[in-house]
């Protein structure tokens, strides 16, 4: 089992290296001019010059990969090209409100998407079935953007009950004082006993939670079904059954409990789709997380920042699959 | 004409297996009914400049004083800002998605398909090399990947394709890999290496046609999710541009103007929601009655 988990991270580090390599690759395959762009579109020819010095990029390649590695291991992400300010420092500002979306919706993706799955597998072709499964195919289907959209004019526009976007109304920013501690609006306001930044955050979390969490949901629901369909055909099912078992007990505590190793691995998996998904709904709902940092990074390829993202996120789902690997080796099945 | 019975008799268990996969697939009601919207929008894609109602409307003209009009007997799901025909413009972005999806698909494939062969029959350093590769390319999720390289490469839709199908191809590589390890073992493939067969014409003439099948049909089951990458794609800017009647494009203009006129984001987002669902109904149903062990007689 140690030596599982110490293998598994050894590759992990190996992919990491490999996903820092591709986006060094990319950056320097772009047809653009990063040095035009830090000095500004009035720059003279001279002054473009010396910023390919500053920023090193009149060195050969390999050199400049290194220095980039040497930097990563820092925690330096270099800086932004427009607003010349460190990028690991503006992504860390940008991550709470995101982490805020992804737990959301991966609450949302365990309490409503495994109940789900498990009515639909013990009611096979029953309706109850044939609704979840439409309802879990569809969640996967909908293009999430347009979701939000429909959302927005339904509750907004039309209800009048919720707000647009971003994660406070102006006035609630300017009239109260923010608190600060985690950086996650709802527990600071909820620990500070700030009850109405805490009642407006709230309300602005509700669609785009709505948003993001759909995905998830139908996505663990179909997991789970097949899951467990699987070992509700299995023996000792069957001679649970014959022992006169009660159906809810079946299928709760034997079949659901064995079950859990992909379903596990579907919900860590998910949470890495919903952390890319957040890029959309962010853009819709004027969210100041990292969807947003990146959306506006792509508009005038700020290719740091851009880099700055894609290199988290892929650390983020590396792990995120490095946990889901360790999750299945748990199962005393499979550990070989 | 002997080697034509040959071929005859060996080719007949597999007719009578796809007629029995075509009966199963047929008698799911929810199957037969994504093959059918998949069949239909086919059509549709084909003859889109035909059929709509203002054929110019697609990517010339404008229509100003028709601006944002709602859905009427003349124009059926409205105008946009420039008073252009959004049915005409949905209808005409079928073709779009679905040839730009395929397109990236089969690109995908030809990547993916000789890399994975050569992994899984070479095996050794060759299969340990390509699939740290793809072991990379695993570890970016594939919409991320696809908006870094399609922000790098310069918005158009002819990147976003090149974009998607630079981050799908690891899949097919891993599938067919899988397949090809089982095939290295098997009896004809030993007796093609006993009579000298260089390895290349081993992997294309006699593995790549024997493991093909289960990577088609994952590919078609793919094509849904590669029609909502191209749409977030272009939705944020990096995809298709404008005039070009892309569903994601358009939803992304309407934003501006969506809370007054909703038909304007509504329809092209149904048109993808329709043609996502169909493909992934189909590919639910293609993997329940091709996989034996939840196909039920």
């Amino acid at each position: 089992m140690r030596s599982f988990i110490i293998r598994r991270l050894l590759l992990g580090v190996l992919v990491l290296f490999g996903a820092v390599l591709l986006t060094f690759v990319l950056t320097r395959a772009i047809p653009s001019n990063p040095a035009a762009m830090w000095v500004g579109p009035r720059a003279t020819i001279q002054q473009i010059k010396a910023a390919r010095v500053e920023l090193g990029l009149d060195k050969p390649l390999y050199v400049q990969f290194v220095k980039y590695v040497g930097n990563l291991l820092k925690g330096n992400l270099g800086n932004s090209l427009r607003s010349h300010q460190p990028v690991a420092k503006e992504l860390k500002s940008a991550l709470p409100a995101t982490m805020e979306l992804v737990f959301l919706s991966t609450i949302f993706a365990v309490f409503i998407g495994i109940p789900l799955g498990l009515i639909s597998a013990t009611r096979k072709d029953q309706w109850v079935d044939h609704l979840s499964r439409i309802f879990s195919v569809g969640a996967v289907s909908f293009p999430t953007f347009w979701v939000g959209l429909f959302l927005q004019l339904i509750f907004y526009r039309m209800l009048g009950v919720l707000p647009l976007g971003d994660q406070l109304s102006t006035n609630v920013k300017l009239l109260y004082t923010i608190p600060h501690i985690t950086g996650f609006l709802t527990i600071d306001s909820l620990i500070t006993g700030n009850w109405v930044v805490f009642k407006d955050a709230v309300t602005h979390l509700i669609l785009p939670g709505i948003t993001i969490g759909l995905y998830p949901i139908g996505l663990v629901a179909r997991m789970t079904r097949s899951a467990l369909l699987e070992i509700l055909g299995e023996d000792y099912i069957t001679a649970a059954r014959s022992y006169g078992l009660p159906e809810r007990m079946i299928s709760w505590s034997y079949a659901l409990k064995n079950s859990l190793g992909p379903t596990a691995t579907v919900v860590t998996l998910s949470i890495g789709y919903t952390l890319v998904n957040s890029f959309l709904v962010e853009a819709i709902f004027s969210w100041p997380g990292i969807g947003s940092y990146i959306a506006s990074a792509v508009v005038c390829l700020d290719y740091p920042a851009i880099i700055g993202v894609t290199i988290f996120s892929a650390c983020a789902y590396i792990f995120l699959n490095l946990v889901a690997d360790i999750i299945i080796a748990l199962d005393p099945r499979v550990r070989v | 004409m002997k080697t034509n019975i040959l071929s005859a008799k060996a080719i007949t268990p597999r007719i009578r297996e796809f007629k029995l996969s075509l009966f199963l697939l047929n008698r799911n009601k929810l199957t037969r009914l994504a093959l059918i919207i998949v069949l239909l929008l086919v059509v549709i894609a084909v003859v889109a400049p035909l059929v709509v109602p203002y054929p110019t409307h697609i990517d010339r003209d404008n229509n100003p004083q028709a601006k944002l009009l709602p859905p009427s007997s003349h124009y059926f799901f409205g105008t946009d800002e420039l008073g252009r025909d959004i049915f005409s413009r949905v209808v005409f972005g079928t073709r779009i998605s679905l040839e730009t999806a395929v397109l990236a698909i089969a690109l995908s494939l030809l990547i993916g398909i000789p890399l994975g062969a050569i992994a899984g029959f070479m095996g050794g350093f060759v299969d340990d090399f390509i699939m740290r590769i793809t072991d990379i390319f695993l570890s970016f999720p594939s919409l991320l990947l696809a908006i870094a390289i399609s922000a790098f490469m310069g918005p158009s839709l002819k990147n976003a394709m090149l974009a998607i199908a630079i981050s799908w191809w690891p899949w097919y590589a891993r599938l067919i890999r899988g397949q090809a390890i089982s095939m290295r073992e098997r009896q004809f493939v030993k007796a093609a290496r006993a009579i000298g067969t260089p390895p290349l014409k081993i992997i294309f003439g006699h593995i790549v046609p024997n493991c093909i099948a289960p990577v088609i049909v994952q590919a078609s089951m793919d094509l849904g999710g590669v029609i909502l990458t191209l749409a977030s794609l272009s939705f944020l800017g990096l995809g298709a541009q404008s005039p070009t009647p892309e569903w994601g494009l358009m939803i992304s203009t309407s934003r501006n103007y969506f809370l007054d006129a909703w038909w304007y984001s509504f329809f092209p987002g149904v048109a993808i929601f329709i043609t996502v669902l169909a493909f992934n109904l189909l590919g639910d149903g293609l993997r329940e009655t091709l996989d034996p062990k939840t196909r039920k007689l």
